[in-house]
């Protein structure tokens, strides 16, 4: 199957009720093989963003494309072949082991009424040790650490073999072990299997990995360019709100902080 | 794999459901003997008329019970979920209750109307529920047990009203009927109830795969292709529905769609793809053998089966409850 030739989000926006707009006229693109990351300041509509994105927000005004067509022309198990999307958290009631969880990634490519083949278990095994969770196969994933279940998730997401993944802070609860490997993940995709990839994320060292990065601020873009484009002090003052935001360049990555002396402490 | 998993657990769980049948026909005020059943005019008509009807009313009964139990727990991700915790017996009690007073027989285009009128309050309870514990995209666990009970409360007050206002035949009927019972005389009656149940059941099993992935998370099923909303929407209608018919039937016997699913899964795991089926197994065997306890544990006469079911099903419902606070608290 060789249908994604594209994701295009184009003009979106979003109220909660009859809230003001969290998400105002938001375009964004992820053609195959690129990684875009989304930054911006708590509640700047990243979440909402991508919630829409992955088809679980309908937009109050604009379209998301996905090779072409509408999303919501799409079949929603079609749909999940191309798309999986990794929540911020997810909070299960019940003590499903972690493979059967992974395993539930591959839903969308089983056959109705048929049960997982012994090729999607394998696939499901690969996806796990893929996200560094081979360990935690057989524990309930109630048992686990907010880490590991991020780890579980991804593993899920990536069992579902899709070209774009889109990721609601996927690094919140990773060590720095974890980061680093979340990074190599997506790079090593990104090479194999040609994968698009959105991100929201406060990890900025994470979104210098990335091909673009678009900064949120109030719902709307307020710069979108390269890492190098984008993290510079004006910028980044700008959308956070913080005239003590600083930046550094060590080597070919930006380092940023908040100076918290001059900020009165 | 898991298809394996769902042959071993189906096989143990009709070979428990034969021993509970086999226990069910066999005990009773007056002993039958197997051999004599065909020729013994009497054995035949106790075995045919009486003793068979009730098993298989039983059956029936708590198949419906355990599978929409398990669905309903799924579908809200709450282990404490079951017919009678969410008020749909409740509701259903309430519709079957009016429908009494107005008269047993009563039909409305072919249909009884007490099957009719428990469907509906049935179906209006697990909206209701719903309605107001789901806040957005999440179902609040606390506000879905407590609205359960504030609806149960309602349909009970809305009971003894009817039982004040009508006749006093009427009103001991639905007393007597209320507790829950499987009184049933030939097998016209049962028969009648699965023409509706059986494929209501199917497609309940039918949606066990998006339960599955439901039971996970919301989000995670929508992403994984399943339409959520749709899915909601159907199961509650099929569970309403066979809620309704079955209170009206055997009134509201409480705490079998809670433990029977929760045994499936200690047993097998937590795939609803076993969960559901099984739950419709085993609800069918644990109601024959409640009732075969409820017959035979007074020594003249005998309780009803819902106080056998409440009486063994309240303590669990308990101890869930606590565990899982001890979860919560971790």
């Amino acid at each position: 199957m060789t249908t994604y030739t594209g994701f295009e989000a184009r003009n979106l926006a979003y109220a909660y009720g009859n809230g003001p707009l969290a998400v105002d006229d938001v375009s964004l693109n992820a053609a195959p093989g690129t990684m875009t990351a989304v930054i911006g300041s708590n509640g700047s509509g990243k979440s909402t963003l991508i919630r829409m994105l992955a088809g679980l927000l309908k937009p109050r005004a604009g379209s998301i494309l996905l090779g072409g067509i509408s999303i919501d022309a799409w079949e929603p198990r079609l749909r999940a072949q191309e798309i999986a999307y990794v929540p911020q958290s997810t909070s299960t009631v019940f003590p499903f082991p972690v493979i059967d969880l992974v395993l539930s990634g591959r839903s969308p490519h089983a056959v109705r009424f048929r049960f997982e083949s012994k090729h999607d278990v394998e696939k499901a095994r690969e996806a796990l040790d893929l996200a560094g969770g081979t360990h935690l196969a057989t524990r309930p994933f109630t048992s686990l650490s907010g880490g590991e279940r991020q780890m579980v998730i991804l593993a899920r997401a990536l069992a579902q073999e899709p070209r774009l993944l889109l990721l609601d802070e996927p690094s919140s609860s990773l060590d720095l072990k974890h980061r680093a490997a979340l990074i190599r993940t997506l790079t090593q995709l990104r090479q194999s299997r040609n994968l698009s990839a959105i991100m929201v994320t406060h990890d900025i060292q994470l979104a210098c990995a990335f091909d673009r990065i678009v900064a949120l601020r109030c719902g709307e873009v307020a710069a979108s360019g390269t890492p190098d484009e984008v993290l510079n002090d004006r910028l980044l003052r700008d959308i956070y709100s913080d005239p003590n935001v600083r930046t550094e360049r060590i080597g070919d990555q930006t380092l940023v902080w908040v100076d918290l002396q001059r900020s009165g402490l | 794999m898991i298809g394996a998993r769902v042959a071993k657990a189906m096989a143990i769980l009709t070979l428990i459901l034969i021993a509970a049948m086999a226990i069910g026909v066999s005990v009773g005020s007056q002993r039958i003997d197997p051999a004599r059943i065909f020729s013994d005019p009497f054995s035949n008509t106790l075995f045919f008329r009486l003793r068979l009807p009730r098993v298989l009313l039983g059956l029936v009964i708590g198949a419906s019970l355990g599978v929409t139990g398990g669905a309903l727990q799924a579908l809200f991700r709450n282990p404490l979920a079951d017919p009678y915790t969410l008020g749909v017996s409740g509701g259903g009690a309430l519709g079957a209750s009016i429908a009494i007073a107005l008269g047993w027989s009563a039909r409305v285009g072919g249909v009884p109307l007490i099957f009719a009128a428990s469907f509906v309050g049935a179906m209006i309870a697990v909206t209701l529920v719903r309605t107001i514990a789901r806040a957005g995209a999440v179902v609040l666990p606390g506000a879905l047990l407590l609205s359960g009970v504030a609806v149960n409360l309602i349909a009970a007050a809305g009971v003894l009203t009817i039982e004040y206002v009508t006749d006093p035949s009427s009103a001991l009927r639905i007393l007597r009927w209320l507790i829950g019972s499987l009184d049933v005389v030939g097998l016209a009656p049962v028969g009648r109830m699965m023409c509706v149940l059986a494929p209501a059941w199917l497609v309940l099993l039918f949606f066990s795969r998006q339960l599955n992935l439901i039971a996970i998370d919301e989000d995670t099923a929508a992403t994984l292709g399943v339409n959520v909303r749709r899915c909601e929407g159907i199961v509650h209608a099929l569970c309403a529905l066979i809620v309704g018919v079955t209170v009206s039937a055997g009134g509201a016997i409480g705490f079998v769609g809670l433990i029977v699913p929760h045994a499936v899964r200690m047993m097998f795991g937590e795939d609803l793809r076993i969960v559901l089926p099984g739950s419709l197994l085993l609800g069918a065997a644990f109601l024959i053998l409640a009732d075969a306890l409820a017959r035979t544990v007074l020594s003249s006469g005998e309780l009803p089966v819902g106080a056998v079911t409440g009486l063994l099903g309240g303590p669990v419902f308990l101890w869930l409850l606590r565990r899982r606070q001890q979860f919560a608290a971790m």
